[in-house]
């Protein structure tokens, strides 16, 4: 369809979720933004081949994605983000104790093979369906499904590995439970 | 990494895994997310898309691209 006020807006609305997952995906905030960039140029000049109607985050999701993984196999391994380059990019800082609980889950998030880590980020955070991030990742919803929940696991064991004696099962997790709607 | 099967795509039981490791671990992935999110849209992309749309389509004159002849 052709490029309406209103496709541009939502492009433009969908650019805060693009960078969050281009961020969550390379490590590297430089980097993501190049992405995004791509993911836009990319976009605009294929807008006909958007479908009216049809969900436009996954389409850009699908794009920024695809960039990233062809990226990847050319860069491989120079994109370490050993400096924590990453919580740089972030304007708002955890405050103290919160702020090395951040950086291990960060650091643990990079552990995680690429196809878990996306497919993670795109259920748990991204908040996509599981056939919206099949569609996006171009593979069965049950490959999703289980590699989310490698991803879990691989995190639980990487961050948890002690158990969950460390926090209880009431105040905080009680919260965070009530807040996250699946 | 071996193909997974799908059929194993939803265990019944999370082995090992228990409910308040994975409440934490999707709490801390969408703070982490959504700190990202928060920050919007910076400049360079709002005008990335100001210039494209105004090179793609005509400068934004007559929105309702409305022809008037020449008729005065």
């Amino acid at each position: 369809m052709p490029l309406t006020d209103e496709l541009r807006d939502d492009i433009l609305a969908s650019v805060p979720s693009l960078r969050a997952f281009a961020i969550s995906l390379s490590g590297n905030g430089d980097r993501a933004d190049d992405l995004v960039q791509e993911t836009l140029l990319r976009a605009l000049a294929n807008i006909d081949s958007f479908q009216p109607g049809s969900n436009l985050p996954a389409w850009l999701f699908t794009i920024l994605r695809n960039l990233f993984r062809s990226d990847y196999r050319k860069r491989r391994r120079e994109v370490e983000d050993a400096d924590g380059s990453y919580a740089k990019t972030l304007k708002t800082q955890p405050a103290q104790g919160a702020h090395l609980e951040f950086e291990e889950f960060r650091a643990a998030l990079e552990k995680l093979p690429q196809d878990q880590r996306e497919a993670l980020i795109l259920v748990g955070a991204s908040g996509f369906s599981y056939e919206d991030a099949a569609a996006i990742c171009g593979c069965a919803v049950g490959t999703i499904k289980s590699r989310v929940n490698r991803a879990r696991s691989k995190l639980s064991a990487l961050l948890y590995v002690d158990g969950a004696e460390d926090f209880g099962p009431d105040e905080t997790v009680r919260a965070v439970i009530g807040g996250s709607g699946g | 990494m071996k193909d997974p099967k799908s059929k194993n795509a939803t265990p019944g039981k999370q082995g090992g895994l228990n409910a308040e490791i994975q409440s934490r671990i999707g709490h801390q992935l969408r703070a982490m997310y959504d700190d990202v999110v928060r920050q919007g849209v910076p400049d360079r992309f709002a005008e990335l898309i100001r210039k494209l749309d105004a090179s793609d389509a005509s400068p934004q004159m007559g929105a309702a691209g409305e022809k008037n002849d020449g008729r005065d």
